[in-house]
């Protein structure tokens, strides 16, 4: 039995469609490139500030999305619905105007029942519609935002009586005000409680980020020693991570020491980073556990993860309200740095957004894992701020750039989805070798 | 008999009042390789889900007879209680994920797990995996089998061969396995890999498991079994000891039909020595049913049969003429080279094919009799239309006149022309199918299994339609996995195995030849043949 040939194989697939599986981050890659090239009006501090300020705001939530994926059930743009029940929580928390860091982790634990319930409800859908979920995923964002706003225009005021004088209540008694203000940190309110807490120089956070990066790098090669069959790395990958990490080390040492413009981008929001490191390592951990293996064999094959007796139902489900229950609290931190509750539109939209982001790094529907997650916010945030500065100086107009911007995220989408259909179908194509 | 690790006493069973399986008594020894052989549809599957404790089977009324492991009458109710009673099974199409490592589908769903932080207060679910423990088990279960593959290899891209080792490897890495049964497990490999299998079948049979093994292949089952069980039409037919018979007797076992084939000749039938049809080294890409270079030659006014078993690429060679799968090879018919992978010339150039798959590429379901009947005509040679302009229309009066005359020539039960098609019997279905075949005007008639799935009357008047066409001048192929339909209509029959023509019989040929062919010995020496 010939074990050369199958690894040789194995390895000239992989160099070949590393492209094609790359493709829509390498467009994304291209495209801001080509920002920087073309307007001169964008300073690397602007874009720095910018980027990381976006990307504390937005990971948390495509994090959500890696557990679905995994489990086979797709993009889950249902996490629309664990983004209400984080609203949900937050307008009860407002209502009684809790504020304050103890505020926001009420609001958490208010969530948490509240999206563990909606989850479930989802998880059941997805049951029904096996083979449909993405689609079932988008129309039950839908359809939960028509009993949301039953709920936040009607039921609040007519069913649930509440003062009309109350600043988050129109002024007729009846519904939730469009836009709600969340009140300073300091001052009793929600804004910025989690981002408030402890800041860094954007820098040190550079400094600390890759520090960490390369020492877990290390880390896998000292196991890889003691232990080569157990624990394998790709040693090109490693390698090239550890140069990277190098370099990104000797930049921000050298910024902090001579104290460069670079210094000037704002400060990072370390609670919020911490939180979101936790939900990487929660990622990572929960597939080395037997509940992770079950939701990869349940993502790999129904049939066969059915056979073996799992209980794919049930697992599916479980998937599904961690997924929800993730985005509710994303949400939660998504607003708390607004400082602005959209009552109405704030959760419309992340769905879309969110699995633009996932795509963008890399994910399909069948694989995601942290590293598409991190680098597809980063990736995907990078176009938006770039585009309208496209826009205005190759166009003379921002705007133009704004619907650019449009066009990008539902094309990313579009373009993923075809791809994955292309590529399925390539594979179960009839040939007559 | 208490050395009995597995006994079947009078098993039987019905789907709703059609006896598939009729009084069975099988006896498997500890450390014995009991063979199981029967034609498509004999009962071996049934039989086999009823060890299994199918849910299909405790759905449609149970089953009669008593099943004893190790003296123990016992009741298993489901796949999970087949487990725990020691029973494995080495699937035929694989039960692997492709993605997962091979350590990761051998130990799949009984991984092995050790208690962490949170495991206390979530339960067991939230465990760590022992990935270590787990390669080591693996390992062991490879080792056994003579693998020298590394366990963390990635299934997907692995051939075949492994693939069933590895499945081998899941079932007897499972504590306490007592019965393994290898469900046609030679069928997708190569030569080599076969011998590879049934080297390591053996050496698990020499630790004490017994084994029951289900193939037709006459020549593996000399070769590696102790026992031999013949099943036919739900019957048992035979049990005996390899040692005392021969693959002769098997193969006269497996086809033998007490039912005798009437076969009348046509009056005025008019066989030219002009080839009409001429393949040369055709392979055809039909899932299922590869076709790997096949010559067939076909006379004018003949009807030639194709016969074996299923999944031996009978069905592909009509499907690969017709252009329905990706085909390559040289197809001449009437001397001219006919383009393949291209249906549209195919049936341009005067030939029709009747498919066996009549629900999914034959008929319109939802639509009447007569735009079935019409539709191929009116696609390739835009017959029955009227010009209206830019557009063209159905000429309905003409399909309807068209249709009537077909009804009543083919004799289609139906109310109307316009009744849907979905809801005619099978037998007149497949009338429609003809029908439409026959407006295209064929020279060369391809029919696939024109009796799949229609009652024995009904089967009877399609096989004289057949006889009737051929009759008036059409040259027929026909392909059947009803050895004895075939025997009553065609001139000779070609018994594909493999991908290839193993082999052509006249229709009276004796049973056991069939047979040897059919299971691929037909090449064999014929030794015992008098015996």
């Amino acid at each position: 039995m010939n074990n050369e040939n199958i690894s040789e194989r194995l390895n000239k697939s992989k160099v070949s469609t590393w492209v094609a599986d790359n493709i829509v981050s390498l467009i994304f890659v291209a495209f801001t490139l080509f920002g920087f090239l073309v307007s001169d009006g964008v300073t690397m501090n602007f874009f720095l500030t910018e980027l990381s300020s976006r990307f504390f705001r937005n990971a948390f939530l495509v994090l959500a999305l890696v557990i679905p994926v995994v489990a086979g059930l797709g993009l889950n743009f249902g996490i629309v619905v664990g983004a209400m029940a984080g609203q949900i929580a937050i307008a009860i928390v407002l209502y009684f105007g809790w504020g304050g860091l103890n505020g926001l982790l009420l609001t958490m634990l208010i969530a948490l029942p509240i999206a563990t319930l909606f989850g479930y409800l989802t998880g059941m859908l997805y049951n029904k519609t096996r083979g449909q979920e993405m689609i079932a995923s988008l129309m039950v964002g839908y359809f939960a935002n028509g009993i949301y706003q039953f709920l936040f225009l009607f039921v609040v005021g007519v069913i649930i009586k509440v003062p009309k004088t109350h600043p988050m209540i129109k002024p007729d008694g009846v519904g939730v005000r469009m836009t709600v203000d969340m009140g300073a940190y300091d001052k009793g309110g929600l804004k910025y409680t989690l981002d408030k807490i402890w800041e860094i120089p954007f820098m040190w956070a550079i400094l600390a980020i890759f520090a960490a990066i390369l020492l877990l790098q290390l880390w896998k090669i000292i196991r890889n020693k003691k232990n080569p069959a157990l624990y394998r790395y790709n040693k090109t990958m490693t390698v090239i991570n550890i140069i990277l990490c190098l370099a990104m080390i000797a930049i921000s040492v050298q910024a902090i020491t001579t104290n460069s413009s670079l210094m000037m981008v704002r400060k990072v929001p370390v609670v919020t980073g911490l939180f979101i490191v936790a939900l990487c390592i929660f990622n990572e951990l929960i597939l080395k556990t037997k509940l992770g293996q079950d939701f990869r064999s349940v993502g790999q094959s129904q049939h066969i993860a059915e056979v073996s007796g799992i209980n794919v139902d049930k697992t599916r489900i479980i998937a599904t309200i961690m997924s929800t229950v993730f985005a509710a609290w994303g949400q939660i931190m998504y607003l708390q740095n607004m400082g602005t509750l959209n009552t109405y539109g704030a959760h419309t939209q992340i769905g879309m957004f969110s699995v633009a982001a996932l795509l963008v790094g890399g994910a399909s529907t069948q694989k995601a894992g942290v590293k598409h997650a991190i680098m597809g916010t980063i990736l995907f945030n990078s176009m938006f701020i770039m585009s309208p500065e496209i826009g205005l100086s190759l166009f003379g107009n921002a705007l133009l750039g704004e619907y650019f911007r449009t066009f990008m995220v539902y094309g990313v989408i579009g373009l993923a989805l075809g791809l994955h259909v292309w590529r399925t179908n390539k594979k179960g194509k009839v040939t007559l070798n | 008999m208490s050395d009995n690790l597995l006994s079947l006493k009078h098993v039987s069973k019905e789907y709703s009042g059609n006896k598939v399986l009729k009084d069975i008594n099988i006896e498997l020894k500890k450390g014995e390789i009991h063979a199981l052989i029967g034609e498509n549809g004999a009962g071996k599957s049934t039989l086999m889900n009823i060890l299994f404790g199918m849910s299909v089977i405790h759905t449609t009324g149970g089953y009669e007879g008593t099943i004893e492991i190790e003296g123990k009458e016992t009741h298993i109710k489901s796949p999970h209680d087949a487990m725990d009673y020691g029973i494995g099974m080495v699937h035929q199409e694989f039960m692997l994920i492709p993605g997962f490592s091979i350590m990761e589908n051998v130990k799949l769903n009984r991984e092995i797990t050790k208690p962490n932080l949170v495991s206390p207060i979530f339960g067991k679910r939230l465990e760590t995996l022992n990935i270590e423990q787990m390669n080591e088990d693996t390992r062991k279960a490879l080792d056994l089998l003579d693998m020298d593959i590394e366990e963390y290899v990635q299934v997907a891209g692995l051939p075949v061969g492994h693939m069933q080792f590895i499945e081998i490897a899941r079932e007897i890495d499972k504590t306490g396995i007592k019965i393994l049964v290898f469900d046609e497990p030679t069928a997708v490999l190569a030569e080599s890999e076969a011998a590879n299998l049934l080297k390591a079948m053996k050496k698990l049979a020499q630790k004490g498991i017994g084994i029951l093994f289900i193939s037709h292949r006459l020549d593996e089952i000399i070769d590696v079994a102790d026992v031999v069980t013949v099943l036919r039409d739900g019957e048992h037919v035979a049990t005996k000891k390899v040692k005392d018979t021969n693959k002769y007797e098997i193969a006269q076992l497996m086809v033998g039909r007490s039912i005798t084939i009437d076969r009348e000749e046509g009056t005025n039938r008019n066989i030219v020595d002009e080839t009409i049809l001429d393949i040369e080294n055709l392979f055809v890409a039909m899932p299922g049913e590869r076709v790997k270079g096949v010559d067939i030659k076909v006379k004018k006014g003949e009807i030639v049969g194709i016969g074996g078993l299923a999944g031996q690429g009978k069905l592909g060679i009509a499907n690969g003429i017709m252009g329905i799968f990706p085909a390559k090879g040289e197809v001449k018919f009437k001397g001219k080279k006919s383009a393949l992978n291209d249906p549209k010339s195919a049936i341009k150039s005067g030939l029709a094919f009747v498919s066996e798959d009549r629900k999914g590429v034959g008929l319109l379901l939802d639509e009447s009799i007569e735009s079935n009947i019409a539709f191929s005509a009116m696609q390739i040679y835009n017959e029955f239309l009227v010009n209206a302009g830019p557009v063209k229309l159905k000429d309905s009066k003409k399909i309807r006149e068209h249709a009537n005359k077909m009804i009543k020539e083919l004799d289609i039960r139906c109310t109307s022309s316009m009744q849907r098609v979905g809801s005619l019997s099978g037998g007149n279905q497949q009338k429609v199918c003809v029908a439409r075949a026959l407006t295209l005007a064929p020279e060369l008639l391809l029919v696939s299994e024109p009796t799949r799935g229609i009652d024995i009357g009904a089967k009877k008047l399609v096989l004289d339609l057949l006889k009737q066409l051929n009759n008036e001048g059409m040259t027929i192929i026909m392909t059947s996995s009803e050895l004895a339909e075939l025997r009553s209509i065609c001139d000779r029959i070609l018994i594909i195995c493999e991908g290839k023509v193993e082999g052509v019989l006249p229709p009276d040929a004796p049973d056991a030849e069939f047979g040897l062919m059919m299971s691929g010995s037909g090449n064999g020496n014929m030794e015992g043949r008098e015996a």
